[in-house]
């Protein structure tokens, strides 16, 4: 009786997994195996993984998504640090967090504003006499504009790390003679690791397959795997090939996710 | 007298509006073993901090060996601390935690894990430096912390409150270990405690503190036998608390009559409060007691009887007995001339020590004149 009801209270649950994460899942496994007729083949593994051009790809898009998360990081961490430190942390959490409530396209397209011809940024360079310079369309702007959109993502999970750091950890390595500097280094750092860890799969992952604002801010200049897969569901039709692209991506979150999970330390480590 | 290792000197402490710790003086030799003890937000925690340097005074001077040190941030001061949830850090084993100040500083390997072995060995957990935190139970994380902060060779230990997370009996067993190791290393301890037992069993002077200030400082056997005030008298031990009357030095009226006392120096007719604990009082006869009570209720505390009773003139009064009594029952109540201890009110404790000092010689003549 009772756990009949409990069965039926989680069928709403298993119906949501089975429709929109477990079945498109495998579809996109059987479509990745399958040609523009739509029968099977291995076809599109085997480009993927002879064509220069997607290899090129790929290594496009994990090496930008590396350097985005490694801006992203640089800035965060000490943002999320000093953040957690101030009165009202509470307060300046929220106004990191509101950007991410605008659209995405939205703010995609104010960065237009701001670095175009006659944008704002120009405007500037030119009154202190060292511009106009070309900015959008540019390896830069992509970076800039990618690692903003990304930031709040990465300050969120390290500024709750820290915030939950019990303080009496900073007193005990201050009793035991760390100055603040190694404090931070060597006790809170090592401490919040959990969310940076958060931080970087929040980041990394959807970096890899970023695909408007490599249209829209990087000219198509940086071609990403986001925007391979966009251009054969949309433009050539081969989904067949999309899909192998998905499977890809899908792939490379799975490694993510278990380069960066909690690892349980084990056995002895002094005496190094 | 030796200079003090640790002086206060009008040290106080706030936070806004909030008045932490108002000009206390307190002052540390070096080799003993200190408590810090009162109930919660009475200030003792501040006072452990300002030592450590976690808190800056808001006025007054704290000193070190003569030297001010308030400005000195805590890395650079001679003490460490034993933290009230232990504060290991739980990214490192045992070795590294306690290595940590001596890798900080940049020791030799081969020193350090000398060092790590002996603190470990000195509270009984050798062999553990490979465990991680997590596989400690509470008691090791105990003795781990203690190790930790030991192995800097502080010359001064501070202990906040570090046993109340344990159970009954290992809370005991670490009251002798702490106190051994103390008298081992012979270095000052000053431990934060509420809890009167445990300050009573292991100090060699307690300073008893409440809303901010310390109120009394001693031996443990002054502060129990002649605690300065209702609070102190309350706090520490059982007592029994009435309001009576100092007809003239020797002799106080209570509870409806007047006893012979040791205790003077007070104006005639003096309002006083009165202290006898209950380990103090006997049951007797009625013929044989100096009062008569009533036998209201008692309950067996395993190694004695608790009974409460209570007189004619309505004064309650809790005795403690080995044998049981009969509930109902009219016996008689019998106590010494130096079981009552006197309290005046408002009394500070530089004249109240004076007094103690001047009739303490004149408290043996009368003993010996009974």
């Amino acid at each position: 009786m009772n756990r009949n009801r409990t069965f039926s209270y989680t069928i709403p649950y298993y119906l949501w997994l089975g429709l929109f994460v477990i079945a498109p899942v495998i579809l996109l496994v059987i479509q990745s195996f399958g040609n523009l007729s739509g029968h099977f083949t291995l076809n599109n593994y085997a480009t993927y993984f002879s064509s220069g051009t997607y290899l090129r790809m790929t290594f496009n898009s994990v090496f930008f998504a590396f350097i985005v998360t490694g801006i992203t990081l640089l800035i965060s961490y000490p943002m999320a640090y000093i953040m957690s430190r101030l009165k009202h942390a509470q307060f300046w959490l929220l106004l990191v967090i509101l950007p991410t409530w605008v659209n995405l396209l939205l703010k995609a397209y104010a960065f237009i504003g701001l670095f175009s011809k006659t944008g704002t940024v120009n405007n500037f360079l030119t009154l202190i006499g060292v511009g106009p310079h070309q900015l959008m369309f540019t390896n830069l702007s992509f970076l800039i504009v990618a690692a903003y959109i990304e930031i709040p993502f990465m300050i969120m999970p390290i500024f709750n790390s820290l915030i939950e750091l019990d303080k009496s950890y900073i007193n005990a390595a201050r009793d035991l003679g760390a100055t603040s500097w190694q404090t931070l280094t060597k006790v809170i750092f090592p401490m919040s690791m959990g969310g940076v860890k958060a931080g970087i799969q929040a980041v990394f992952i959807p970096t890899l397959s970023l695909f408007m604002i490599t249209r829209l801010i990087g000219g198509n200049r940086v071609i990403t795997l986001g925007t391979a897969i966009e251009e054969h569901f949309l433009v050539t039709q081969n989904w067949g090939m999309g899909s192998t692209i998905g499977v890809i991506l899908i792939v490379a979150m799975g490694l993510t996710m278990f380069l960066t999970r909690d690892r349980k330390k084990k056995g002895a480590r002094h005496g190094k | 007298m030796a200079q003090p290792i640790i002086e206060f000197k009008n040290v106080a402490k706030q936070y806004d509006d909030n008045i932490v710790l108002k000009s206390v003086d307190l002052e540390i030799e070096a080799g003993k073993f200190y408590t810090l003890l009162g109930p919660s937000g009475s200030g003792k925690t501040t006072i452990l901090r300002l030592i450590a340097g976690f808190l800056e005074a808001t006025s007054g001077d704290i000193l070190f060996e003569g030297q001010r040190i308030n400005d000195l941030p805590p890395e650079k001061r001679r003490v460490n601390t034993v933290f009230q949830n232990y504060a290991l850090f739980p990214n490192m084993n045992v070795f590294d935690n306690v290595a940590f100040g001596m890798s900080i500083k940049g020791k030799k390997k081969s020193d350090i894990k000398a060092k790590v072995a002996e603190m470990l060995t000195l509270v009984k957990l050798k062999g553990y430096e490979d465990r991680e935190i997590s596989e400690l139970s509470g008691g090791q994380q105990q003795r781990v912390a203690i190790a930790r902060a030991l192995a800097n060779d502080p010359e001064v230990l501070l202990l906040d409150e570090p046993l109340s997370a344990l159970d009954y009996k290992l809370r005991k067993d670490m009251q002798y270990e702490l106190r051994e190791i103390q008298k081992r290393l012979g270095i000052t301890f000053i431990f934060v405690t509420h809890d009167q037992e445990e300050a009573l069993a292991m100090s060699d002077w307690i300073f008893v503190t409440n809303e901010g200030e310390i109120v009394q400082n001693g031996t443990p056997v002054d502060i129990y036998d002649a605690p300065i005030n209702h609070f102190v008298a309350d706090f520490i031990g059982e007592s029994n608390i009435l309001s009576g009357v100092m007809r003239q030095d020797y002799l106080v009226s209570f509870a409806g009559k007047e006893f012979e006392n040791v205790d003077g120096g007070m104006r005639p007719n003096e309002p006083v409060e009165v202290v006898l604990r209950p380990e103090d009082l006997d049951l007797v006869s009625v013929d044989d007691g100096k009062l008569v009570v009533t036998i209201d209720y008692q309950s067996f505390r395993g190694d004695y009887y608790e009974i409460t009773a209570h007189d004619d003139d309505q004064n309650y009064w809790k005795i403690q007995a080995t044998n049981p009594a009969v509930t109902g029952e009219r016996r008689g109540l019998f106590f010494d001339p130096e079981d009552i201890h006197i309290m005046r009110l408002d009394e500070s404790e530089e004249d109240f020590d004076a007094r103690m000092e001047e009739y303490e010689d004149s408290e043996e003549d009368v003993q010996h004149e009974s």
